[in-house]
């Protein structure tokens, strides 16, 4: 379904600088998967979902949905299929406007932005069923704005924001890193929820093994712009914390103290 | 004094459209876009030149709305796909619009005192009408002849513009294109996620909030009867004195109400405008040091309540703890007493 092909990414080629960020990168998705991503900060997670949202373009390779070519589609052209909730919680939503009003603009994913009323008495009643879902009485709080809502709350609406409106691909970057445990647990459940009952095929990138591992049906380990170590079905299920780690080490053949405390939960 | 208000009521409401575009962009988009002191003088002038050619004043108002879109257009394809900084591409079209105003019109000022514009037009209606009249008549019944303004064409029809303007305006901010515009101006990152091109509302909403400056530029010139390319000097700094005076008197808590507050808040500044105008040692040329001033006040003056009522609401939720403290520890004592 979503194949990616060769993809090299390089920031500030030729010069002291020069960042390897992705090197020779060849994956391929089915519908339905769940992948999460790991791995040490500059490891190229973030390039890598930067590449599928199409925030930044590859050196070479190229990128597949279904038939459609993205690599070089701008993003909000792509931003059709894919849907995205960032690690701020502040970055997914407009605060100046009501949660209504927000879930309106979602809406527009998908269908053409129109010069009429958008707003419907039944699309109201949608909303409002959508937002029950996320079981923190958003739904009583349409005409809120979104402004007045706690980093947690506005997570929880970008991240039904970006999953109702039923997406080909959901780019998770993050998305708990910013939030205290308790509102963690919460979102977390809430992909959970929300990735199960539509299908979604997800793509989410964590800092955190335990939830690498908890989560999805495959899991990706990167370093230095290359996925080092993948496991898939039962494999993964079979996974812990102590077996993450020793891969690492063995792979790369050095005991990382400062990864290992980054990694490490 | 009635008959300056009055004044003051009438080029309020013309010049309440234009502060309706800069509400759209400095407000909405935020882009603090220039291109208001030359965009007003092009709507004017394009508004001017086509009635002196014989056209038809509403279809002459018209064309200057749609110079104004325009040009709106231009600064906001030269901040998008120029990537020139708002405030900038915003300075380049003022200098620029200059030059093109003054080709549009052919000469610094041009006069309309002998043609059909849509004022003269409705005044003709009135009169033919006596409808005047019908305006006067409560005003006598109540006893207040003395306090009527000349003629009620003005008002009535700028109430009437102004109300269509405002309607529509509403209405377009609530479509599903209206709240993609509002958005962008919120964030733009959220807005592109969601498969919006910014650039393309970007240019659209500075277009519209041209296009409304320019109608106010092609009313003003019909009202004033003449056209003058320096009519737009100090534009910008009008229409963000009535947004600024208009939220801050009138509220903005949601669209509807902000668009009304800004309306009010542009014949607001015509009534400080016109009273300032009444001290003797001013002279019509401060009027743009006013202008200047008044703008600071509104800028300052609510941040500065705003943190004073907080630091009072402070001293008062200190007083009301020590004073239960007090009655507690008078408890406390007469406990004290009554043990021994």
């Amino acid at each position: 379904m979503l194949t990616l092909n060769q993809i090299h990414k390089t920031f500030y080629a030729n010069t002291p600088d020069e960042k390897r960020a992705i090197s020779d990168l060849t994956q391929t998705l089915n519908e339905g998967d769940f992948v999460t991503v790991i791995g040490s900060n500059g490891a190229g997670k973030s390039t890598l979902l930067n590449l599928l949202a199409g925030t930044i373009l590859p050196d070479a390779g190229n990128i597949h949905l279904n038939d459609q070519n993205l690599t070089l589609l701008s993003e909000e052209k792509r931003a059709k299929w894919i849907g995205r909730v960032f690690q701020n919680p502040m970055a997914g939503t407009a605060p100046n406007m009501t949660i209504e009003e927000n879930m309106m603009i979602s809406l527009g994913r998908t269908q053409k932005r129109s010069l009429f009323r958008g707003m419907t008495k039944k699309k109201r009643e949608e909303f409002k069923e959508h937002l029950a879902t996320l079981e923190i009485g958003l739904e009583n709080r349409l005409n809120t704005k979104v402004g007045l809502l706690s980093g947690g709350e506005r997570q929880a609406l970008s991240l039904l924001m970006a999953t109702f409106t039923e997406p080909q691909i959901l780019l998770l970057d993050e998305h708990t890193a910013a939030l205290d445990p308790s509102k963690q647990e919460l979102i977390l459940s809430l992909t959970r929820e929300l990735v199960e009952k539509h299908s979604l095929t997800t793509i989410m990138v964590t800092h955190q093994m335990e939830q690498a591992i908890d989560f999805g049906n495959r899991l990706w380990m990167m370093d230095e712009g290359k996925i080092i170590f993948e496991a898939e079905d039962e494999e993964k299920d079979k996974l812990t914390v102590p077996d993450l780690l020793e891969a690492f080490q063995e792979i790369r053949g050095t005991k990382l103290a400062n990864d290992r405390a980054l990694l490490a939960k | 004094m009635i008959t300056s208000l009055y004044g003051a009521l009438e080029t309020g409401l013309i010049y309440a459209i234009m502060a309706l575009g800069v509400y759209i962009s400095f407000r909405i988009l935020d882009f603090p876009d220039l291109t208001v002191d030359g965009s007003f003088v092009t709507g004017g002038g394009v508004a001017a030149i086509s009635i002196i050619g014989g056209v038809d004043p509403i279809v002459a108002t018209l064309l200057g709305f749609v110079a104004g879109f325009l040009v709106g257009c231009i600064t906001g394809l030269l901040h998008t796909k120029g990537n020139i900084n708002p405030l900038l591409a915003g300075i380049i079209m003022m200098i620029g619009l200059y030059s093109v105003n003054l080709r549009i019109m052919g000469q610094a000022n041009l006069s309309l005192l002998n043609e059909t514009t849509l004022f003269s037009q409705l005044e003709g209606i009135f009169e033919s009408l006596s409808l005047d009249a019908v305006f006067f008549a409560p005003y006598e019944w109540l006893g207040l002849g003395a306090y009527t303004p000349r003629t009620f064409y003005a008002i009535v029809m700028m109430l009437l513009v102004v109300f269509v303007v405002k309607k529509l305006l509403d209405f377009f901010l609530r479509t599903e294109t209206g709240l993609a515009l509002r958005a962008t101006g919120d964030n733009q990152t959220m807005v592109r996620s969601f498969s919006a091109n910014t650039n393309v509302y970007i240019i659209l909403g500075i277009g519209l909030a041209n296009a409304l400056v320019a109608l106010s530029g092609a009313l003003v010139v019909q009202y004033n009867g003449f056209a003058d390319v320096n009519l737009g000097v100090g534009m910008i700094v009008v229409g963000l004195a009535s947004v600024i005076i208009g939220e801050v008197l009138f509220g903005k808590k949601t669209i509807v109400r902000t668009t009304f507050a800004i309306i009010c808040g542009a014949i607001v500044y015509r009534a400080i405008y016109a009273m300032a105008l009444r001290v003797d040692f001013l002279e019509a040329s401060d009027m743009k040091l006013i202008t200047a001033l008044i703008v600071v006040a509104a800028l300052v003056v609510p941040n500065m309540l705003q943190k004073s009522s907080e630091k009072r609401q402070f001293k008062k939720s200190q007083k009301a703890l020590t004073r239960v403290k007090q009655q507690k520890g008078e408890v406390q004592v007469a406990n004290v007493k009554s043990n021994s």
